[in-house]
């Protein structure tokens, strides 16, 4: 809201720099946004007129002026040439300092000494004309002499910028921005009752704002039908209007504030607005029909056309929660819309230059209709944005009185009010009535206010607070005005109330203390357990990115998901409104983003979340949430050279790196959704087993932790990862369940007691097997560890070798084993039947001959 | 022949011949030709046996003197030569270390990079672990509930255009949504701690939120937030205001300090805005902070009674203050991002940097 200090000072007599005012209001919670000086420089501008021109020798683009500023003749060198002897001009004379601190001197030109300057629109900020000077000839006042800001009704104002809380629609009003302000300042504040603002004054209209007119009655009818959604209205008539030019202050005013002067009644009426809170609304009493309103509900998909131009379906329920579609609808009295009620109005009714007798409309809406009609429409209003946060029902009464006061000034002398105002009240706000207790003012902010500590912060800003005790702590029965409706009664009132307290003392000046506890602080284990995660992978030449939430349906069936995927509702980009299933489209988007920027050989690695559209009910009876969303970590591996191999060595170091008890890879038969992206051929899924309490084959429990390999070929090339030969490049990929890998439950660490190390020598024994290719290596070496049990210390495949010696469709796989017990050293025999057993058990378990 | 033998002349000459030597082979002849086998010492030493027992005795002892004092001269000389080549093979083997060429040397791949947003979250995390609050986190989805109702936003609140909201189709229409803000968590926490008697609560909660915001220069759709919340027996807004003015100087730097100044959130009452000093021009006043002197960082206030009453929490017994920021304009602040959609290009060259 656009604040003019000429306008606060109607309310308070502040003083000071605006530079120190622009600071208490930020203080305030009132934040000045910008603070503009208007007018400035302008005090030594008089208006001058034109007596001769003449050229001047050897220049052609200046010429020689003599003006007259009523104080005799002046010359003066000028460079523009729309003027001509006789023309009213600005003169800045010397000395004169103009907008922008531009300091007039005497120069000397071409050898002629110009004693001033004649200016431009832009020169004095009035306008952005720069095409030649400013010309008064057609100016009213325009007199010889006469200061420029005086004829045209400039005063120097400062114009504070003021962003208001959504909470506080008494500050959305200049009266109530001065309230503040004066509460803070200590300076006395008072809401003049109806004199025009001093010395402003036009007086030119004279018509009288007393209500002498024939009773309201005879005029116009009011009938609210709704009084649920409009508690008040109240409606006057005033007659004998003559539509014209508002005063040229009260234009002026506008103007600063932003608005555009219209005319009269309309000016009033947002002038109105602006100072005091409360919208109104003028209507041409002869074009409505019937002569009256009628204020009901809007019927189901029923139509208006407002002021805008555009057609408004109402009455019908929009998507949002809470919204049943009841809109206030202000009719004529035969029950034609005329206007959306707190909204806009429509223009059957509009006030034009043939309108002579207004109805003028003031009413308290519902701030949550307001709210919800004004959403669901599309439609914000200056009056919906104020109706909405709650305008004070008791406020109407003055701004009625100060419309027409308002518009007395122009209105002409047969303007009347008529007597009386029809005013419709059903159950509006009242002063909000509560017990404040000090010691709980105190307890909020940490102060030691006492009671009437406390009433004399508050007294200022309208909000009686009176001692019920002679105690200096004693409760305070407070009085809220009904302009401040984000004042809440008990329980909340009281926080409220601290809130005042402390806006009108300064928070700077709250004491600050640093709380202790006797709770540590600290990181959860799964917490830690991520942050090495992302360190291991930055180990692993990965770099850490931030993909997208949001993909494409393309993306989603890219990465493998089949519909339905969690949408949403409202997307900014229409083709990007899934939340993401995966991580990989966006990996791969940015591989590719850094190759096309010759970056091509980068690892990277995210962590975040992925959403899968849930299986059961959306919302769980406890009202949480809801789609089945999973932290994920996935990292690609695009460097030259990488392949699956790389992300088994990076998985290796990342279960060494956590401690991971045992874990397995299955193949793909095993992968499921997640892995759709990789190789089928060159792919395993990534799982933890858990032995039951009795050790025995019988209770193991997988858990599937996520899945490693290359990108499938076919998706890498449809993305254009490939290799300068066209065909699709080699690309690892890692892609873990984090909530499940760090789960310690259902992934058991190795044991947290220390294994004492034996200090016995080992025994190193080497077994090759011939096996088949579809058995796993990694089965093989499960089941020498199982069959090796507490003596064997390590096992570890060492060579795998294919060739003449073996037959087609199987591979030597040789391990190295190595036995150790703790407390002697094993004998031959110990280790021959070690040896023996292991070989049984892999012929056995696997088909599979040793070499 | 003992007339002949000047043991004296032998020693000045194998120490010549011992001096001259410059390499190990030299020195190698060198000892050969002076206390070897052949030389004239040791054919003194053979020619020992006809003499005179007097004179044998006598001689043998000055010829044993001078074998000694060959051998430690050559000795002297071996360890110095080897000295020598030795370091002549070092200088000889110096290489340019920053001739470093990737790839070409079997070594552990180029460290990655955390992400900016992860090392500020993580630091962040820290300061406020340090400060005795625990992290908490909370799911990206939310129903309208946790993210507004329970904040005391109910349906339709002028408030709820603070946040422009992307909502699911999910439910109901409007029921679901990514969250706005970290505040959800604060009332799962609550909830939580309600049920399981986890009262009091110190919690700082890091993580991604969602506004509807077209990206630009200081806006991306998708941010980070990290969210405090302390619920405790006699907590004022005095330690708020503590809190705030601790984190801030811990953080951001000893010289930076934080003021609040009066504002409006649902959730809080007394509520504030907190600023810290401009991280540029250390409280001078420059562009970045409009001369100000001063950078608004986040909102914060008393939790507000309304909050207590949904969850089910006595606002008598117990008080709390709650504050929240973005991380992601942290990162922009400490490092002078011009454009905080850098921060989404996963472009490799600017990641690299930190």
């Amino acid at each position: 809201m656009r604040v003019p200090l000429s306008w606060l000072r109607d309310f308070a007599p502040f003083e000071g720099e605006p530079a120190m005012l622009a600071a208490t209001l930020d203080d305030l919670g009132l934040v000045v946004e910008e603070v503009e000086v208007v007018g400035e420089g302008l005090a030594d501008v008089v208006v001058a007129r034109v007596d001769g021109i003449s050229a001047i020798e050897g220049a052609d683009r200046i010429r020689r002026v003599l003006v007259d500023d009523g104080s005799g003749p002046i010359e003066v060198v000028c460079g523009a040439w729309n003027f001509v002897v006789g023309d009213l001009v600005a003169l800045a004379p010397v000395g004169a300092v103009l907008p922008g601190g531009f300091e007039i001197g005497r120069r000397k030109m071409k050898g002629v000494v110009s004693n001033g300057m004649l200016c431009s629109g832009r020169e004095l900020r009035l306008s952005d004309d720069h095409e030649g000077i400013l010309r008064l000839n057609d100016l009213e006042g325009a007199d010889v002499g006469r200061a420029l800001t005086a004829v045209l009704g400039i005063e120097p104002d400062v114009v504070f910028d003021v962003t208001v809380e959504a909470n506080r629609p008494d500050a959305w009003s200049i009266a109530g921005v001065a309230r503040d302000l004066a509460a803070r300042l200590g300076v006395p504040f008072s809401i003049p009752e109806t004199a025009a603002p001093d010395g402003v004054a036009d007086d030119s209209g004279s018509g009288s704002t007393d209500a002498d007119g024939p009773p309201v009655e005879t005029l116009a009818s009011v009938q609210v039908e709704d009084l649920e959604l409009c508690p008040r209205f109240t409606a006057r008539v005033i007659t004998g209007v003559a539509v014209s030019d508002s005063p040229r202050w009260l234009a002026r005013r506008l103007t600063l504030a932003g608005m555009r002067p219209i005319n009269n009644v309309v000016d009033a009426s947002n002038y109105v607005m602006l100072e005091l809170g409360q919208p109104t609304h003028p209507y041409d009493l002869d074009r409505l029909a019937g002569h009256g309103l009628v204020i009901r509900r809007a019927r189901p998909g029923e139509q208006m056309t407002t002021l805008d131009g555009v057609a408004r379906m109402l009455g019908r329920p929009g998507p949002g929660l809470g919204d049943s579609g009841q809109d206030c609808l202000i009719c004529d009295a035969v029950g034609d819309p005329v206007a959306i009620g707190g909204v806009m109005g429509g223009a059957s009714s509009e006030i034009d230059g043939s309108t002579s007798r207004v109805l003028l409309e003031a009413a308290y809406f519902v701030p949550m209709a307001i709210a919800r009609t004004s959403k669901r429409l599309a439609l914000r209003t200056e009056a919906s944005a104020r109706f909405e946060r709650g305008c004070d029902p008791a406020g109407i009464d003055r701004a009625v009185d100060r419309f027409c006061q308002l518009l007395g000034l122009t209105a002409g002398a047969s303007m009347a009010v008529a007597t009386g105002a029809i005013d419709v009240v059903g159950d509006v706000p009242g002063p909000v009535e509560m017990t404040v207790r000090p010691s709980k003012v105190n307890a909020l902010l940490g102060t030691e206010f006492t009671a009437a500590g406390i009433a004399g912060l508050l007294d200022p800003l309208g909000i009686d607070a009176a001692p019920s005790s002679d105690r200096v702590d004693g409760p305070l029965r407070v009085t809220v005005p009904t302009y401040r409706p984000d004042i809440r009664p008990l329980p909340m009132g009281e926080a409220d109330i601290a809130e005042e307290v402390a806006r009108t003392y300064g928070y700077a000046r709250l004491p600050r203390r640093m709380p202790s506890w006797p709770q540590p602080g600290r990181l959860t284990s799964y917490q830690r357990d991520r942050r090495v995660l992302k360190d291991v992978l930055c180990g692993l030449g990965a770099t850490e990115a931030w993909t997208t939430t949001f993909v494409s349906e393309s993306d989603q069936v890219d990465a493998g998901f089949d519909p339905p995927y969690v949408e949403v509702a409202n997307p900014l980009v229409e083709a990007e409104r899934f939340l993401r299933s995966s991580l990989a489209p966006g990996l791969i988007r940015a591989v590719l983003y850094n190759r096309e920027r010759r970056q091509g050989d980068v690892r990277l690695f995210e962590v975040g979340t992925v959403f899968q559209y849930p299986e059961g009910p959306v919302i769980d009876p406890g009202g949480g949430p809801l789609a089945d969303t999973s932290e994920r970590l996935s990292a690609i591996f695009a460097c030259e050279g990488d392949d699956a191999w790389t992300t088994v060595a990076a998985w290796r170091t990342i279960a060494e790196a956590l401690g991971l008890a045992e874990w397995v890879m299955w193949d793909h038969a095993h992968l499921g959704r997640a892995s759709r992206v990789l190789h089928d051929y060159r792919s395993a899924a990534l799982v933890s087993i858990v032995t039951g309490p009795e050790g025995g084959a019988t209770s193991v429990h997988p858990t599937v932790l996520g899945v490693l390999g290359e990108l499938d070929p076919f998706l890498a090339g449809r993305f254009g990862l490939d290799n300068p030969d066209g065909r699709p490049r080699r690309v690892g990929w890692l892609d873990l369940d984090v909530g499940v890998l760090l789960d310690r439950h259902r992934v058991p660490r190795r044991p947290a007691e220390a294994r004492p190390i034996s200090r016995f020598p080992s025994s190193d024994i080497d077994l090759a097997f011939v096996v088949e290719d579809p058995v796993a290596a990694g089965a093989v070496e499960r089941t020498l560890r199982t069959t090796g049990g507490a003596l064997l210390e390590s096992v570890e495949l060492f060579d795998v070798y294919r060739g003449p010696s073996v037959a087609e469709g199987a591979r030597s796989l040789a391990f190295r084993l190595r036995f150790c017990a703790p407390d002697r050293t094993l004998t031959d025999e110990e280790i021959g039947s070690l040896r023996s057993a292991c070989i049984q058990a892999v012929e056995q378990g696997h088909h599979a001959v040793l070499r | 022949m003992s007339d002949a033998l000047d043991i004296d002349a032998l020693v000045r000459e194998a120490r010549s011949s011992i001096d001259a030597a410059q390499t190990t082979e030299d020195i190698r002849q060198v000892t050969a030709r002076v206390s070897g086998k052949k030389s004239p010492l040791a054919e003194a030493h053979r020619s020992l046996g006809g003499l005179d027992p007097e004179v044998r005795k006598e001689l043998g002892r000055r010829l044993h003197e001078a074998r000694s004092t060959i051998e430690e001269l050559v000795e002297r000389r071996r360890t110095e030569i080897s000295f020598e080549e030795l370091s002549r093979e070092m200088a000889h083997s110096r290489i340019d270390l920053t001739e470093f060429i990737p790839g070409l040397i079997a070594a552990p791949p180029a460290r990655g990079h955390l992400h900016l947003v992860s090392q500020t979250r993580d630091e962040l995390e820290d300061v406020f672990v340090g400060m005795g609050f625990e992290v908490a986190e909370g799911p990206e989805i939310e129903t309208d509930w946790f993210n507004f109702g329970a904040l005391n936003i109910p349906p339709a609140h002028p408030a709820r255009g603070m946040w422009d909201t992307f909502y699911l189709d999910l439910g109901e229409p409007e029921t679901t949504l990514l969250r706005t803000h970290t505040s959800p968590v604060q009332i799962h926490l609550m909830e939580q701690a309600v049920v399981d008697g986890g009262l009091p609560i110190h919690a700082v909660m890091p993580g991604r939120c969602y506004r509807r915001d077209t990206p630009d220069a200081r806006h991306l759709p998708v941010f980070h937030q990290i969210e405090g919340l302390v619920v405790d027996k006699d907590i004022t807004f005095s330690d708020l205001a503590g809190t705030i003015e601790v984190f801030t100087s811990a953080y951001f730097g000893p010289d930076i300090h934080s003021r609040l100044r009066p504002a409006y959130f649902p959730f809080t009452e007394p509520s504030a805005e907190f600023e810290v000093t401009c991280t540029i021009c250390h409280g001078e006043g420059c562009r970045t902070c409009s001369m100000t002197g001063w950078i608004e960082l986040g909102g914060c206030g008393m939790v507000d009674p309304a909050v207590f009453e949904a969850v089910g929490i006595d606002g008598d017994e117990w008080t709390g203050f709650a504050f929240g920021f973005g991380i992601d304009r942290c990162v922009q602040m400490r490092h002078q991002i011009a454009d905080m959609r850098a921060l989404i290009e996963n472009d490799i060259r600017f990641l690299r940097q930190f």
